[in-house]
């Protein structure tokens, strides 16, 4: 078991991490997003399919997987544009709604995507190893030898952190999530906000979607996303609402299904049914940990999460 | 800024305004419901037609396959056992506001213990002590997976959607693992599942058809849950908790045991759903025992307005769709995936309507 763990086998580990959280990573900003500006959106999983099938039909008619990705972004905006109607104009039960989305995008992206399973990928995010950085021993071969969307979210996280912490629209966004009627006091529109998050987040969670289905495993199957929707959810309240500790959280995750991959190709005797269940294990003890230090150090959601704004009824 | 104001003068100007109904009426409540259905189906024609199928021939063939024939209809019945089961199940824990979504995992372990008992605890007993032991097996095996994102959420606060949604893929993967290994039938020709039930745990059906005993429980549940709802202290402290937690906690209730308890009982019933289901229909315990039933009784639950009848009345109407699902996929070929669909469906638009329920125009 100890020669398992050798410098060749972390560096393998880590080097499949940073792509295999990506995908959860993409989904967890978007869902961050969301809940900051005072939205709950359990729909995750069903955007996340809903992109992983767009982004992965969109590549197979124009046998380019840019033109997928942006096919992937649209079809989680348009998701998370059915809960933003539910939710912000109709105010109905954001937890509902976003179960009601699950379900909906698991179905649909069956229905859908039945003509497409099983085809192979006319193109794919494949890696492109970066001149010169590629070449530091360890580190190059984890960071600099991965795929354009692992790229895309090492800029897109300080980007974001930078918007939420240090820019007068993040400022606005805090707001409208922590204090709407302040934020509407201000002449800001929460509902123009709150659909401008949830649609942004939704086309992320699209986003993570097609990391998988252009990405890890480039093809078309029912459920392929497994949970990792949810899983981005959770990861939510483990970042404590801060997109760099999402990051964090999402690698640490991507670190376990990396692991239990390379542990069964090693050939270790757990059986492979206990090893998947790893991921969805370390979920549950994560999110204890991080509510109990989210309670202890008082960072909490956002104010206003879960709870509709209504103009009439401000106290 | 100025496009703010702007909406501000035209919201001004308009002669309505909404404002919240205190009781909305009963044929509100009631019609809500109904034409979300019938908006879904519409919706779901669109869908079907831009994916280049004809609607009414989907339709048709899945209304034939739930309720053209005795077998049609039996099978409707057969699969809202399961879903009545798992329905009323989440139902108690929604009034709580808890939100468990986890039945789907407390099915299959009410199912594992079910099939613990009949084939390695008590293979030789008679068929009376022995369906007892096995349904006692799965009303714990159901809240012993209830109880674990119960207590989390009560001890230490931590999400309990999440907690029993992961805990889902765990049971799957435990039932995976058991018929793929240790309680795989050596004589199975290498599918996965255990060894057929001794036939004294199989549960009575009707006539020749599949129809089981587990209707009965799901209706006895149904029954009970209304009377411990409406007749019970402890009920109406489930009711005050879920509709205002301080209020509950500054009554002196125990919120924390309340949440447990719920959490337990609400698993414990699709535990027993998951027990019906491996005595009443499989005889075994196999690979894809459920089809979501456990998602779809958030549906369920929630299209029946969290009453018993109303779960009742709406797992028969949900089972007709999947059956007529099922019927897509064999007669058609297309995915049975059109139920599920349908379902997310129609939850939105009973979403959408329930502001007609809680919201109503009134002149300025």
């Amino acid at each position: 078991m100890s020669e398992v763990w050798t410098t060749d086998f972390l560096t393998a580990v880590l080097a499949a991490a940073i792509p295999a959280g990506t995908a959860i990573l993409f989904a967890c900003l978007g869902e961050l997003l969301a809940e900051r500006a005072g939205v709950l959106n359990l729909g995750v999983e069903g955007m996340m399919l809903m992109g992983a099938l767009g982004g992965f039909a969109f590549c197979y008619w124009t046998d380019s997987a840019w033109i997928g990705a942006i096919g992937a972004l649209a079809a989680g905006a348009a998701m998370a544009t059915i809960h933003a109607v539910l939710t912000v104009s109709l105010r109905a039960n954001q937890v509902v709604s976003g179960l009601a989305l699950t379900l909906f995008g698991t179905g649909l992206s069956s229905y859908l995507g039945r003509n497409l399973v099983g085809k192979p990928a006319p193109d794919r995010f494949s890696d492109l190893a970066i001149p010169v950085l590629h070449e530091i021993p360890g580190l190059g071969r984890i960071l600099f030898d991965q795929d354009a969307l692992v790229y895309i979210s090492f800029v897109l996280v300080p980007l974001l952190w930078l918007w939420v912490y240090r820019t007068r629209q993040g400022l606005e966004l805090r707001a409208v999530g922590e204090r709407p009627e302040a934020a509407d006091a201000m002449g800001l529109s929460v509902t123009g906000l709150r659909y401008a998050y949830v649609i942004v987040g939704g086309a992320l969670a699209g986003l993570g979607g097609a990391a998988i289905s252009l990405g890890t495993n480039p093809g078309w199957t029912e459920g392929m996303t497994a949970g990792r929707g949810w899983i981005a959810v959770a990861l939510v309240i483990f970042a404590g609402w801060n997109p760099a500790r999402a990051a964090l959280g999402a690698y640490l995750f991507g670190g376990v299904e990396a692991a239990q991959f390379r542990l069964q190709s090693i050939g270790i005797g757990v059986s492979p049914f206990f090893l998947n269940m790893l991921p969805y294990l370390f979920t549950i003890l994560v999110l204890v940990l991080a509510t109990g230090e989210a309670a202890r150090r008082r960072i909490g959601a956002p104010a206003a999460l879960g709870r509709p704004y209504l103009r009439e009824e401000r106290g | 800024m100025t496009e703010a104001s702007a909406v501000v003068r035209w919201r001004e100007r308009m002669p309505l305004r909404v404002e919240r109904t205190l009781e909305p009426s009963l044929t509100v409540r009631i019609l809500v419901p109904i034409v979300s259905i019938i908006l879904a189906l519409l919706t779901g024609a669109i869908l079907i037609l831009v994916s280049g199928e004809n609607p009414i021939a989907v339709y048709r063939a899945m209304a034939r396959g739930a309720f053209g024939d005795r077998y049609g209809v039996a099978e409707t019945l057969v699969k809202a056992i399961p879903l009545l089961l798992t329905g009323l199940g989440v139902a108690i824990a929604f009034r709580m506001q808890l939100w468990n979504i986890g039945a789907e995992g407390q099915l299959y372990l009410g199912a594992i213990f079910a099939t613990g008992t009949a084939l390695f605890l008590f293979p030789d007993w008679p068929a009376v002590p022995l369906i007892t032991a096995m349904i006692l097996a799965g009303l714990i095996g159901g809240a012993v997976w209830g109880l674990i994102p119960g207590v989390l959420r009560a001890w230490t606060g931590a999400n309990e959607t999440i907690v029993s949604l992961m805990l889902n893929y765990v049971a799957i993967l435990f039932s995976e693992y058991l018929v793929h290994g240790p309680w795989k039938n050596p004589q199975g020709f290498g599918f996965p599942g255990t060894e057929q039930f001794p036939e004294a745990a199989w549960l009575p059906r009707y006539g020749t058809y599949r129809v089981h005993l587990g209707l009965v429980f799901g209706l006895v549940a149904a029954v009970v849950l209304w009377v411990i709802l409406r007749r019970t202290r402890w009920g109406y402290e489930l009711a005050v908790t879920g509709e205002n937690p301080r209020a509950a906690r500054y009554a002196g209730m125990r919120t924390r045991r309340n949440i447990i308890l719920v959490m337990a009982l609400s698993g414990a019933l699709a535990g027993l759903a998951g027990m019906s289901e491996v005595a009443g229909v499989g005889h075994q315990l196999q690979r894809n025992l459920s089809p979501g039933y456990g998602y779809t009784a958030i549906i369920v639950a929630w299209l029946g307005r969290l009453h018993p009848a109303g779960i009742v009345l709406v797992s028969f109407l949900l089972a007709a769709l999947l059956v007529g699902g099922d019927q897509l996929q064999m007669g058609m070929g297309l995915p049975a995936a059109v139920a599920p669909m349908l379902q997310g469906t129609i939850l939105f638009f009973l979403l959408g309507g329930e502001v007609l329920t809680r919201w109503r125009l009134a002149r300025r």
